[in-house]
């Protein structure tokens, strides 16, 4: 089964790689972008067969390791299109 | 004083901490390897800077998982002394021996210089060498050294006398309330992102550090 656990920082929560990013992405003439957080994503392939099962499980592994909650929120994502995106 | 110091991969201040507590304690310490499970009999545990685990994931976060973390865990709630410095309060944060987080610098900017701090806290083992409000100096060199935590844990830390230091007017991570230190709720741990074993010795160009070594032989000893 494969899974996307997708981390973000919470709202409020100064990210100074996501601001220089949103400098970049003006500095290349963007000038509707109006901000920028910077987040993290996982691909996850799991043995379980069981959606419900899975998901547990991917709460247990983002409370106790893929994200820090003092500061950062996940979601995950179960399924779904399967392989990565995008042209690589 | 018998302590020992944690070796990480990629850890890179704890032969500069080892010598540290040798010259303070007479002893060298022992040089424990982070896939140990077991700790020998100690006073004090170090947790040394570096870049364990290359800062994957989260500054810390895979050091906090090794194995002799659980050992160190069940040091601290025995009551034993753990010092943290720069990666590893890092690691102390993460590994819920103390509260918080360390973000990302607020200019993003890796800092490296010497950094004026003041002495809040003269009650633990690390601090009664010095003197309540002493302005020291101390090097910093880290690009994760932003303390956060949420304003209720910020206010118990200032309200139980737990914050040891602070960045006086030199703040250089943005770190909230300029804290530079913090010690858990027993006083027994304490986690810092400057580097007091880099100025515990003239020859490195200070020595306001030695005091944090000199205290933990007097108290630990």
């Amino acid at each position: 089964m494969q899974a996307r656990v997708f981390v973000t920082l919470k709202n409020g929560v100064l990210d100074p790689q996501g601001k220089a990013i949103e400098h970049a992405l003006r500095g290349l003439g963007h000038d509707g972008v109006e901000k920028v957080r910077q987040g993290k994503m996982f691909e996850i392939e799991l043995a379980d067969t069981d959606a419900a099962a899975a998901e547990q499980r991917l709460k247990v592994m983002c409370e106790r390791l893929l994200a820090n909650t003092v500061i950062e929120n996940y979601r995950i994502e179960i399924g779904g299109e399967g392989q990565g995106t995008g042209a690589s | 004083m018998k302590s020992a110091v944690i070796v990480f991969p990629g850890s890179n201040c704890d032969r500069d901490a080892a010598v540290a507590l040798h010259q303070a304690s007479g002893k060298p310490p022992a040089m424990v390897w982070h896939g140990d499970s077991d700790l020998p009999e100690l006073d004090l545990v170090v947790l040394p800077g570096g870049f364990s685990y290359g800062d994957y994931l989260r500054v810390g976060a895979i050091a906090a998982l090794s194995p002799i973390m659980a050992a160190v865990v069940r040091h601290a709630e025995r009551g034993g002394a753990v010092f943290a410095i720069c990666n590893g309060f890092q690691m102390a944060c993460e590994a819920g021996l103390l509260p918080g987080v360390l973000m990302n610098n607020a200019a993003g900017k890796y800092v490296c210089r010497h950094v004026a701090m003041r002495v809040e806290d003269t009650q633990s083992p690390f601090t009664t060498g010095y003197q309540a409000a002493q302005r020291i100096s101390i090097p910093v060199a880290h690009h994760d050294g932003n303390y956060f935590a949420d304003d209720a844990t910020l206010d118990r830390l200032e309200g139980e006398g737990l914050v040891a230091f602070r960045y006086d007017n030199d703040n250089p991570n943005g770190s909230c309330r300029d804290i530079a230190g913090i010690l858990s709720a027993n006083r027994r741990v304490l986690g810092m992102m400057p580097h007091p074993e880099r100025a515990a010795d003239p020859d490195l160009g200070g020595t306001d550090g030695a005091a944090m070594f000199r205290s933990l032989v007097e108290t630990l000893a």
